[in-house]
């Protein structure tokens, strides 16, 4: 049979290709643009190569504010992913409480991120905050404007505090997937209750941890507006994170090029991580 | 192993059951005897695997207790009652290997190692799955994973009961002939106490001696294959067991006669004087002789299934079944005589005794 080739179809996808262009190649090829040239207004541009890449790579300013994010990310997800899996397991299976947890736990996922922002902001104040006043008179000197280390106790407080809910819904989905008939086989093989969950209920999970997992790397790798809006970033740098930074060198600097820069090397860096991790939670899973 | 005798059990799922319609089992009275093996056959939702769950105590009866050799065990735990049971879809614990799935139920419960090792041996032989021991159990068959399941269920010696789910449903019909006799062999060979739900009669009648059968939520006969099928104390076995099923008609009886539409029936003997309610006339297909004399019917259809021939007929305005041989001939003017030995007479679905 002949085959009737006709090319007008290829007019069918073009609208798709012109929204792609306009939401994502030609701003994402602006920030490529500007990372390799060197402007002074009046639309002058000069190529520089590779000179911003260097130079974001090189600073000391940038290695910093890496570390601190990597150490913010870290340290929620040690914190979400246990806590989250915890309060699932504690969650009933059935009856009438499951609504009640569930839209509890979905109240902070609803709150508008800057709003979460100032909330804490003024929820931890040291002299009119609740949270503040608290430590405070518990004889703790906490003052999270003034302190870094009362700064960052804030932040991933305010970041656990919004985003576990994420994790407990997900292992919550994967939890009363689990057929009742696993239960019971395992109270016939007299498993323990640590068993149960290390054989029945942590393997089953595994695929919505994985998404989980995800999820909280890159939102929180690419955490902006609730440390801006809660710290500013401060007491100094102390809890710049690599998105705050970024702004500050493109708005605050107007250093385009080396905020293009530090663009493409955050964006590259994201997704080589969340790369590594989707294969290594994954990999398990080929070999069985 | 041991007897375990239910005390009038009854169980309910819902909270405050009023009437005889909220019980899923609404009473079982019955002892399994030590070492017998017993099947609970009945149709979806008749309260057998509530009856096994209960045994098992993955259920609690509302009323009744459970008794394993005399001793109340009504309030011990799975654990405790020391049950195995295998369900009717496999369950496998996904990161293990088909070793170390067997070993579990051991190996909770504190067996040296060098005994764990003899015994999964032991099981992986019996259930052929020796070549795969060291596999994870995730990429298997749904048949190997059953296989597991059973493993588990069989690997410990020391067990009061072994109870069975249904468990050969994912199971293809070959292998479900295989595993089946394993299962006979095994009981022969060590006498665990083991009781096998099942809805398929043929699994029922060649896997047990004792077949229970189960009918809305009532134990409604038990006996030995033979029994039900000669003997049916309930119309409901009559139509369950046997294929087709026992043909069952309304009948009037007089003295050692039964009359139905214009014909008179014969009876082997004369039930009670005084039996009351709606009283029906069973006879198996293997009973209803198809001849040159007797009563007039007119055939409507013949499956020639292969050993014999089920004729389809239309007798007194009421479907009948029959079973010729293979190769007999069907008359052109059919007629039907019952066999006096397979004559069973019912009130309210319940059997009477006829007197010789």
């Amino acid at each position: 049979m002949d085959k009737t080739w006709n090319n007008k179809a290829w007019f069918m996808v073009l609208p798709v290709l012109v929204l792609v262009a306009f939401n994502a190649i030609i701003p994402l090829m602006t920030v490529v643009n500007y990372s390799v040239q060197e402007t002074f207004g009046n639309n002058l541009f000069f190529f520089e190569g590779v000179k911003w890449f260097q130079e974001v790579l090189n600073s000391p300013r940038f290695h910093s504010s890496l570390l601190r994010q990597f150490a913010f990310t870290g340290l929620i997800l040690l914190i979400e992913v246990p806590l989250g899996v915890a309060v699932a397991l504690a969650m009933p299976r059935s009856g009438p409480w499951v609504a009640v947890c569930l839209v509890l736990m979905s109240l902070p996922l609803l709150i508008p991120w800057n709003v979460v922002g100032a909330m804490w902001n003024i929820f931890a104040l040291p002299d009119i905050g609740l949270l503040g006043y608290v430590i405070n008179a518990m004889g703790i000197s906490y003052n999270f404007t003034s302190q870094p280390l009362s700064a960052w106790f804030t932040v991933v407080l305010m970041d656990v505090w919004h985003w576990t809910s994420l994790v407990v819904l997900l292992a919550y989905a994967g939890l009363v997937s689990i057929p009742d008939a696993y239960y019971q086989a395992a109270k016939i093989d007299g498993a323990s209750r640590w068993s149960v969950f290390r054989f029945i209920q942590l393997p089953k999970m595994k695929r919505v941890l994985t998404i989980a997992v995800l999820l909280r790397f890159m939102d929180s790798f690419m955490v902006y507006t609730e440390p801006f809006v809660l710290t500013g970033g401060g007491p100094g740098n102390a809890t710049t994170f690599l998105s705050i930074d970024l702004v500050k060198a493109a708005l605050g600097e107007f250093n385009l090029g080396i905020a293009a820069a530090m663009s493409i090397i955050y964006f590259l860096m994201t997704l080589l991580v969340s790369w590594l991790f989707y294969t290594l939670m994954t990999q398990s899973e080929a070999e069985g | 192993m041991a007897r375990i005798d239910c005390n009038h059990i009854r169980h309910a799922y819902g909270p405050h059951p009023k009437s005889d319609k909220d019980y899923a089992l609404k009473e079982v009275h019955h002892a399994f005897e030590d070492g017998g093996a017993y099947a609970l056959l009945g149709p979806s939702g008749c309260g057998k695997t509530t009856l096994l769950n209960i045994i098992s105590g993955l259920l609690y009866p509302s009323h009744g207790e459970l008794l394993f050799d005399g001793k109340d065990v009504t309030n011990l735990s799975t654990q405790e009652r020391n049950i195995a049971q295998v369900f009717q879809f496999p369950v496998i614990y996904d990161t293990m290997t088909v070793y170390d799935n067997l070993a579990f139920p051991l190996r909770n419960r504190g067996v040296p190692e060098p005994d764990v090792d003899r015994k999964v041996r032991e099981t992986l032989d019996m259930t052929g799955l020796a070549d795969m021991a060291k596999r994870k159990a995730r990429g298997l068959t749904a048949d190997q994973k059953q296989k597991i399941s059973l493993g588990r269920g069989l690997v410990r010696s020391d067990v009061n009961a072994i109870l069975f789910d249904e468990p050969l449903t994912v199971i293809d019909p070959h292998m479900k002939w295989v595993l089946r006799s394993q299962l006979k062999q095994l009981h022969r060979r060590f006498g665990f106490t083991m009781v096998y739900v099942t809805h398929d009669q043929t699994e029922a009648l060649t896997f047990a001696e004792n077949v229970v059968v189960m009918y809305e939520g009532e134990i409604v006969q038990i006996g030995s294959p033979a029994e039900l099928f000669e003997r049916p104390k309930h119309t409901f076995v009559g139509y369950f067991i046997g294929s087709p099923g026992m043909n069952v008609m309304p009948v009037a009886v007089e003295g050692r006669s039964a009359r139905l539409g214009s014909q008179t029936i014969e009876l082997p003997g004369a039930p009670k004087p005084g039996i009351t309610g709606a009283i029906e006339l069973g006879i198996r297909p293997e009973y209803v002789r198809l001849g040159a004399s007797g009563m007039p019917v007119s055939i409507r259809k013949v499956e020639d299934i292969g050993r014999h021939k089920v004729v389809r007929a239309s007798f007194e305005g009421r479907d009948i079944a029959a079973i010729v041989g293979e190769d007999e001939d069907i008359p052109a003017d059919p007629k039907i005589a019952f066999d006096p030995a397979g004559i069973n007479l019912y009130a309210d679905s319940w059997r009477v005794e006829m007197g010789g």
